[in-house]
Parts: C-alpha cells; structure tokens; sequence
C-alpha cells in the first residue's frame, strides 16, 4: 500500500477509535516500531536514491499528519470522558448539606456587643463588677441616703445581711471613679435586678451606664453624645427629645425620648400613640457623687447615662414581651442567628 | 398625683388647649402619666325635678315617677331606693344616649310605661356609685344640660412626680408651676380667714423641735358630722382620685389637695389634758384608724395626749381620737414634720398615706397657718361649729432656715455648655420666685446670691440652680456637641480572649446562648448542688425565684425541660454568667461558663440518622473549647460529684488545676427531673478566655514517620494512661499521639481490650532511619510491657 492509502486508512481508525486505548492502538499499529508508516521509513532503503528524498518527505509528512490527528482525536476523547465523569458525579445541590448544629448568640447578647462596640469604638473602656453589691455602692455613694424617697424607684431585692441585687450598673461607675483618676469614659453592661415583672418589665433585665468624667464637661456633650448614640444604634436620623426629670445622682437629670423607631412619629401601638419613646436616663454626674468618690467636683465635672439594653432589644428586633427573653425558646432564639 | 384640670385652671389660665398644656408639664419634667375624661360619653341628659312617686302596683322595689325637665312632664319608671319627691335628677330623656352607647327608648316596665330614665353615677361614668340615683344640688334649674352643670368637660390628668418634685403635690403647686412656665401670675381663689368665735384652744408642746420643728392646733366645737359633703367638693375630690368619707376627711382631704397640706381631724373629746409631739417610748402600742394595731419602735414620730399615743405623726391617725358619726367638738391639726423625721416611718409600718407621701418629699414649712384657716373656714360652712383661735408652736431654730446660694455665670455656662445671658438668668430668677439677695459682677461674669421660696426645698446647691435655670432656658435648646478628648490607645491583652470571641467559638458549635435568671428555685437548687447551701432572697418576688444560683445548670435545666416540652429533640445550650457561692467569710460571685446537651448529635437528615449525645460529645466540646482558647496541660480525671453519674463524669484539669467538670447528670437526678441522657460541662470562664501568650517554637526540616501499634492491655487501664507512658517513653520524637481505635469482643480475654495507637515520629536533626524508628517502637512497646503488662496483638 501506498503512503496516501495507509494515511487514509489509519485517519478512518483515528476517527473510529471511542477510547485512550484504542487510539494508543491506532498509534502502535501505525507508527509504533513496527507500525506500518515506520515500515515505509524503514523501506526507503530499498528506494532509488534519487525517489528516497521525496518517498521520505511524504512519509514523514503522513507521520505528522497522522500525530496531529490522533492529538486531535485524544483532545476529543478527553474531553468526552471529562464530560461523562462529571455527569456521573453531578449530586442534587438542592440536598441539605452535612453541617454542625445551628448555634447563636442571644439577641440581648447581640444588642449589648453591638452597644460596646458604638463607644469603645470612641474611646470608651467597658467595666464590669459583681451583681450582690452593699447599700453603700449601690446607693449611698449615688447620693441615695438611706430613707431617701427615690429608694421607692428601685424596688430592690435585698438579702438578710444588708446586701441586695444592684438595681443599676451604677455601682460599677463608682468603682471606677474609686480606682481611676479623670478622664474617664466607660460603660459599665451588666445584669441588673428590680422587683417587677410585666410585658415591659421582668424582675432580672440589662443596663448599659456610661459614665464620663473630664475638664469641661457639659450638658451639650452629654446630648451630643445621647443623639449620637441612638442614631447610631438605629441606624437611624431619629428625634431625639430631652426632659427635665431626677436622678439623686445627676444634676440637671433628663429623660430621654427619642422618635418611635417603628412608626417614626406618626403613632403606633408601640410608641402608644405618641410617637416616642422613653428610653433613657442621663445627667450630669451631681457634685455629692463626684466628692464622695474623692473626685474634685470644682475641676471635674461629667456626666452619666443609662439605659435597659432589654428595651432596646424589644425596639431593634420589634419584640413586644420582654419576658420571651428569658424564656429561652430555641425558636424564639434562633430568630436571631 | 391626679388633678383635675378644670380646677387647675381656676388657679392659672395659660393660653394653651388641653394638649399643649399637658405637654408642656411633661416636657417641664412633671411627666403625664395618664389622662381620663371625668365622665362617661353621653348625650341627652337634663337636670330634672322629681314631681311625684308612687309604688309600682305590680313590682315592690319599682317606684312610677313623675319628673319634669324644664318642658314636659314624663312618667319614669326608677328602681332607686332614693328616688323622692322634691329631689334634682339627672334625667335621660327618650333618645339619650348613655356611655357604652345605650340609647334610651320608650318602654313598659311590668306593664307601666317609663319614658326616661333617672340616672346613678356610675351610669354616667361618673364613679362607682350604684346604690341609687345621682343626687344634684337643690338650686339646680330644670332642662340645664348636665354636662353643662357640672362642667363634665375636664378631665382628671396623673402626673409622675419625681420625689424631688414634692412641691407640686398639689393643686397651688401645680398651677405655680404653669405659672412659672408660662410666665402668668397665679391666682389662689379667695379664701377668708376665719376669727375665733370662743376662746376654746387646747394644749400643745412640742417634745421632739427637730423632728416637729411647728403645729397648729384648733378646736372647733359643736360641729354637725351628718351633714353632707357638698356636691362640688365631694367631685372635685373625687376628679382628684380621692373618694368622699364624711364631710370632716373630705375637708382635710381637700385641702391636702388643694393646698399641699396634710391635716389630721381628732375628736377633741377623746383626748384628755394636751397634745405631745414626741418619739415613742420603749413597748408603746398604737390602734390605727385603719384598724391595724402597731407596735411602735423608738425611732417613730408620735402625736401623744395624756394616755399615750394618738397618730403616728405624718402618716396615719389612731382610732381612739378618730372623728365619729357622734363627734361635735373637732382638735385640727395643722403641723409641719421634718421630712427625715417621717422619711421611712411609712415603709417601717407597711403604710403609705397620701400624708407620708408628701412630708417624706417635704412640705412647705410656711404653708401651715393658711392650710388651717382654709380648713376652718370649709368645715364651719359645712357641718358648722365654733372656731377657737389658732394655737401655734414653733421652734425657729429648728425649722428650715433658708439659706443663700450662689450661683456663678461661668459655672453656668461651663456645665450647660452654653453661654446664657445674665438677664435671662435675671428674668428666670424672677419667675422661679427666687429672691436674689446679691448680685456682682465679676471679670468671670455676674454671680447671684439666691434665696429659694419656702416651698422649693429641694433647692440647695448650685448644681440644683444650674438645674432650674436649665429647665426654664429649655432642655432642647442646649446645643449638642461631642465631647472632645485626648486621643490616647487603649491596652489590649496579649493573653485574653474576649467573651464575645468565647461565645462565638460555641455558636460555631451549634450552641445557642442562653440568659436565665440568676435566682432560682430552691428545690432544683438544691438538686443540682445538694452540698451547698445557697444564699436566700429576704424578699423573692415567688419561692420559684428565691435563692441565688451556685452553678448555671439549674437554668440549663429548666431551659431544656421547657425546650423538650416544645417537641425540641436536639438541644445545646450554654450560658456565661455569675454563680453566687457563699463561703465561710466571703460571697464569691465568680463568672462561669456551663453547657448543656441533650438528644440527636445532629439533626436527623438524610445522610443518615444520628445517634444520641453521649459523653464524647460533652467532653469534646469542653476540649475543643479549650483547645481553641490556646490552654495547655489539659487533662481529665475522674471524679465524684454528686450531681454526675459516676462512670460518665469527669473534673476538667489545667495544669493540675481543677477548673470544671463535664459529665452526664446522675441517673438519680435524671429521673427526678424526668428527662434522660442529660451532658453538662461547667467550666471557670476565666479558664477559656485566658489565652498563654506563645512565641514561635520551630519547625523540623525532615520527614515525619507513622507507625500503628495494636496493644492489648487490661480494661481497667486508661486510654489517658496509657498515652502518658507511651509519651514518657518516646519524648520529643513523638509529635502526635493517636487513639484511633478501642476493640473488645472476639480473640482477647473479656477483661483485656485492644487500643489501636497511632505514632506519629520526626527529629528535628535528621530523617529518622529505619532502625531508629525501630528502637523508637521497641521503647514504646516495652514502656506498655512495663506499666501494664501490655502485649502486641
């Protein structure tokens, strides 16, 4: 057989070749050492000289030819089994996956670190301290006198030996000011307990107090840093509005409303129509609390606030009992992973 | 405190509707708390006379009526006992409406017909009296609207007075704040002082001048106790929250109101010799008005005649000297207390008194003399009598003597944050009715000396002028700036976690946090600690929350029992929180980490179902945590808690520390609270966020080698121990140690079990040869040989 014969005859066995092995077959046969092109190189020999030049280009360009196709051939091969692999190993990607369980933090936990984060992100340090405190720092050092009416605000739960539950996380600021000199920014989290429990009001619940103390501290900082904060926390440009109320602890003491987060003033169930809500207190730090606290109340001054972080959890995730916090229903719960 | 809105405006009239004034006491800091209309919504309802009554032939209770409303005469059918000829009523006409949208028609009652009806209070929202029809006053014309009569367009407004606020306790205090506020005078209505007519007084002395620093006493004698409070007082009190008893309660009541004044009526002809004001005496016994028998202790306030005592002063009478149907000769009591004296005297007893509420926040101590000829005057023109002149006693040098503050412009506007013009802070002074005793200029700016009025007490730092002046310039005026601040770094631990990285490591887990309630119930207390007696709530909202938890399982507990209630089948749960264990001479309340787990390892899925939590479960999570956390020289060992089931418990060590637990519940415990196969672990929470601080530690260039060895040793070795030879043994070479497998069953003794290791080898200094390894093994092999007689399988 001629070169152009055998050449057609294995591109036809390239072509029909379905698998690697069989067209490792065809490359055998025809240009493997005993292939049947090698065989035509290997007659040159018998050739007459002058036709060997020309007899051997063909071969050798049939060879070439014959290598491209099979490359070719093999790309295709490839390519098909890839195809039919992955075919074969396709799985329904709609099938859950194999995972752990379905973990989370509680949502009061969540609003707290989100609270932490807005002031330590300016500068603030967040203290913490025992939740059994004495008379002392829980009330007398907040300007709260034994006797003193605005004991009947904190229904408080006392144990036998004159210790009780804080009422407020204002112990702790105390403790501060105690141990640290001014400037002080901190925001004391922490559990806090009053006897009371209603669709608002639950006998244990969680106060944010931030305490400020510093030269030059003033009521407009105090504000600044109130506004600032709600809207912050929100996320939203909400009203904010100040009243005159009192604190034995602070001087001027305010109430805090700011813009119902639900209805944004115009009324709702959850602003009971009014369109704000009450969330905090604050004021500036009274004089009496900085001198017991050995600060000089001439040189310092500062100023305080607190909030239930409960509430705000109630606003922020529009929960309306507070009391399904501390029931610990997964479900519940999980609303918030 | 509630008032009535009609009468605050007698005393001050501002330009403002119903809205903007309250609105304005709230944002005065004098919080409305709650708004009622004074009456029910009703229409059609006229004044009428009541012309003629007859029995109902056919019903006895009914009576057929004949009343005429200024323009026809109707026949009403009326059920009221005190229906009568002659009486003013208020008269539903056919086609009123009631409250509760009731509309009145024509209708036959026990065959009479009844056009109208003759109305109680209650049924026209107005209080709770139903035992008969409304009684109006006498010189009431026939056919006026009711509503019309008796201004029914009010409303009663309770306001949330802060306890500094003791001063606006009252209707005067209240309109002297509208006052204020709105810049307008205040009128008091005219009230004349009444000249004593005889010269009846009776004795007073004052014992205790610190505590009662002044009193007033007057006799009245020969007073008419059945005579009918008048209708206007008895709704005035009434639109005030207070209820009528007997014209001489509602007279002191009244000007309690009114006023601010606390009084106290006795029968003068139940005391004997003279009044003492003084502290109670060791064993004294007082009967209240109330009933109520006390003890008195020695600290109390007492109003004493010659038989021991007669009120505890400031909060309640007793009833010995109380006034009585029968009573004709009146002692009036008009005093002021120190308000320490009274302060906590109320909450001693268990009373609160609408007397205790305002002496503990102070009375104004001017206010006495006025309050008494007030009185005076209301009772003689309602149940009559004779005054006799006032007698007073005072001590001035107990009484509070008001004292000038300064207040400098500076400070002012350093604190408020905004520069405020002396004039404004004039003109404040001016309508807060401060006196200014002195005012100077300095280069500073001006300063003022100021005198509060009598009845602002709670005025007595520059901190509480600072206040008022910021009140009257406007809370909302005051600019908001952010504070300024040195930008200085904060210190961050190089060997602590946060706690909010610890609870996210447990999310990760599939953990779900936890916040359960710190008081307990005592019972579940003490079945999670039986060796600890917790410390008792002396005053626990319900016995279910009494007692402070010693560890977090309790709330875990309770936590999953609800959960499983709730058809949860897999439930991990944890909590970071304090635990209150009292000791010998201290509370430690120290911060703890507990977990909970309980059902499916994972939820049912369709890669196959899962097994229950065991163990392995627990204690890997307490490893993994741990691990995580960066903590070294962990390790577990047996241990005997009560509360654990004993072959599935163990103490969590680090560095030989004791530092928590984890283990299923004790099977005791278990079925005592119903549920089986509970894991809990409770460590330190200090142990897992604190993090050793590491330095780099090398890494070896060479090949690491594995070799598997399966041993068998005596069921009673412990796979902990059994590593800690085969450590010991091959030291630093060894770089992982792997338990891959436990075998028992089939080709071993049944008391021997089979232990696949797994040795991971690598020098830091060269590729371990094979005969190097082999010696490695042989050490190992032969360690186990030596320890417990282990042999190769």
């Amino acid at each position: 057989m001629d070169t152009k014969s055998i050449l057609a005859q294995a591109q036809a066995a390239v072509a029909s070749a379905s698998h690697l092995r069989a067209l490792d077959e065809v490359r055998v046969a025809y240009l493997g050492k005993k292939g049947a092109l090698t065989d035509l190189l290997k007659g040159l020999g018998r050739l007459d000289p002058s036709d060997r030049p020309a007899v051997g280009a063909a071969i050798n360009a049939a060879k070439g030819e014959l290598q491209d196709a099979i490359e070719a051939r093999r790309v295709i091969i490839e390519q098909a089994q890839l195809a039919k692999t992955l075919a074969e190993d396709a799985v329904d990607i709609t099938l859950p996956g194999r995972r752990g369980g379905e973990g989370g933090l509680h949502p009061v936990t969540q609003v707290m670190y989100r609270i932490e984060a807005l002031f330590v992100g300016a500068g603030y340090d967040v203290v913490s301290g025992p939740e059994i405190e004495n008379d002392y720092y829980n009330f007398e050092a907040l300007n709260i006198p034994a006797h003193h009416p605005a004991r009947a605000m904190h229904d408080t739960f006392y144990f036998g030996d004159g210790t009780l539950l804080r009422t407020h996380t204002s112990p702790s600021q105390v403790h501060t000011m105690e141990t640290q000199a001014p400037p002080i920014r901190v925001i004391c989290p922490g559990r806090v307990y009053r006897r009371d429990s209603d669709l608002t009001h639950s006998p244990m619940f969680h106060q944010v107090e931030g305490l400020v103390i510093d030269r030059g501290i003033s009521f407009a900082d105090l504000k600044g840093t109130v506004i600032d904060f709600l809207r912050k926390f929100f996320e939203k440009d909400l009203a904010v509005r100040f009243r005159p109320s009192y604190f034995p602890f602070t001087e001027p003491s305010a109430e805090v409303d700011v813009q119902c987060v639900h209805c944004l003033g115009a009324g709702c169930r959850v602003c009971s129509q009014t369109g704000w809500l009450e969330v905090m207190g604050c004021g500036l730090v009274h004089p009496n609390v900085l001198q017991m606290a050995g600060i000089d109340a001439e040189a310092y001054s500062g100023f305080a606030f607190g909030f239930g972080c409960d509430r705000l959890a109630m606003l922020l995730y529009e929960v309306d009992d507070l009391r399904l916090f501390f029931e610990n229903d997964i479900r519940f719960l999980r609303q918030f992973n | 405190m509630k008032f009535s809105e009609a009468w605050l405006r007698e005393w001050v009239n501002p330009a403002l509707g119903r809205e903007d004034l309250l609105q304005q006491l709230t944002m005065a800091g004098l919080e409305v708390d709650g708004v009622e209309p004074v009456a029910g919504r009703f229409s059609g309802v006229v004044v009428a006379i009541v012309e003629g009554c007859e029995r109902h032939a056919n019903a006895e209770k009914l009576s057929v009526c004949t009343v005429f409303d200024g323009e026809v005469h109707s026949q009403v059918v009326c059920g009221a006992p005190n229906v009568r000829v002659g009486l003013r009523v208020a008269f539903a006409r056919v086609g009123a409406r009631l409250p509760g949208d009731f509309k009145i028609k024509k209708a036959k009652l026990r065959g009479v017909a009844s056009e109208g009806m003759l109305c109680s209070a209650k049924e026209l929202g107005l209080g709770d009296n139903h035992d008969g029809i409304m009684e109006l006053p006498q010189d009431w014309s026939a056919g006026t609207d009711l509503i019309q009569a008796m201004q029914l367009d009010d409303v009663t407004v309770d306001v949330d007075l802060t306890p500094n606020r003791g001063d606006c306790l009252s209707i005067r205090g209240i309109a002297r704040e509208v006052g204020v506020l709105n810049n307008l005078a205040v009128t008091e209505p005219p009230g004349k002082s009444v000249e004593a007519a005889s010269d009846a007084t009776f004795p007073v002395h004052l014992a205790a001048p610190d505590a009662c620093p002044r009193y007033l006493g007057r006799v009245i004698r020969g007073i008419d106790v059945s005579r009918p409070t008048p209708y206007w007082m008895q709704e005035r009190l009434r639109r005030c929250g207070l209820r009528s008893i007997d014209a001489v309660v509602d007279v002191t009541n009244f000007v309690l109101v009114e006023l601010g004044q606390p009084m106290h009526a006795f029968d003068l002809n139940q005391l004997s010799e003279g009044i003492v004001v003084r502290k109670a005496l060791e064993g004294e016994e007082l009967t209240l008005l109330d009933g109520q028998q006390v003890n008195l202790d020695t600290e109390t306030l007492l109003i004493t005649d010659a038989q021991g005592p007669i009120a505890i002063a400031g909060v309640m009478g007793g009833a010995r000297s109380g006034v009585q149907a029968d009573t004709q000769d009146v002692f009036l009591e008009s005093a002021f207390f120190a308000p320490l004296a009274v302060a906590g005297t109320a909450r001693r007893y268990g009373l609160h008194t609408d007397a205790s509420h305002r002496y503990e926040r102070g009375v104004d101590f001017q206010l006495q003399a006025q309050a008494m000829a007030r009185a005076t005057q209301l009772l003689v023109e309602i149940v009559g009598g004779t005054p006799g002149p006032v007698v007073e006693r005072s001590s001035q040098e107990h009484l509070p003597q008001p004292r000038p503050i300064c207040l400098r412009q500076h400070r002012l506007q350093a604190l408020l944050g905004v520069d405020i013009a002396a004039e404004q802070v004039d003109q404040a002074f001016v309508r807060l009715g401060f006196a200014v005793v002195e005012r100077s200029v300095h280069d500073s700016g001006v300063s003022w000396q100021i005198v509060a009025p009598s009845h602002r007490f709670d005025i007595a730092l520059e901190a509480d002028l600072v206040e008022e002046i910021c009140r009257i310039y406007g809370y909302n005026n005051i600019p908001s700036r952010q504070p300024l601040a040195e930008v200085a770094l904060k210190e961050v631990s190089l060997e602590a976690h946060s706690e909010a990285a610890l609870k996210g490591h447990l999310a990760g887990q599939g953990f779900q946090e936890v916040i359960t309630y710190s008081f307990i119930d005592p019972q579940l207390q003490h079945w999670v600690d039986p060796g600890q007696a917790p410390i008792k709530l002396a005053n626990p909202m319900s016995s279910e929350q009494s007692v402070m938890r010693t560890n977090l399982l309790a709330g875990l507990i309770d936590t999953l029992r609800a959960n499983r209630a709730r058809q949860q089948d897999s439930v991990k749960l944890f909590e970071l929180g304090l635990t209150f264990v009292p000791q010998a001479d201290q509370l430690i309340q120290a911060a703890m980490l507990g977990g909970l787990i309980w059902g499916r390892r994972s939820r049912e899925t369709w890669h196959g179902a899962s097994g229950l939590v065991d163990f392995y479960d627990a204690k890997g999570v307490v490893e993994g945590l741990l691990s995580w956390a960066g903590a070294t020289g962990v390790s577990f060992a047996p241990c005997e808690d009560p509360i654990l089931h004993p072959g599935q418990s163990a103490s969590v060590m680090l560095d030989d520390r004791n530092c928590g637990r984890v283990g299923r519940l004790h099977p005791q415990l278990e079925s005592q609270l119903g549920v089986d196969g509970i894991f809990v672990f409770e460590i330190v929470a200090q142990a897992a966020i604190h993090r050793p601080h590491r330095v780099y530690a090398g890494l070896s260039r060479f090949p690491s080698v594995r070799r598997d060895l399966a041993v068998v040793v005596d069921q009673e070795v412990s796979a902990a121990a059994v590593e800690k030879v085969v450590r010991h043994a091959l030291g630093e070479v060894l770089v992982e140690f792997r338990l891959f497998d436990v075998y028992v069953g089939k080709g071993i003794d049944s008391n021997e079990k089979s232990l696949a290791l797994g040795l991971t080898l690598q020098s830091r200094d060269a590729t371990l040869t094979e005969d190097t390894i082999g010696l490695h093994t042989e050490a190992a092999v032969d360690a186990l040989r030596d320890a417990f007689s282990a042999r190769l399988r």
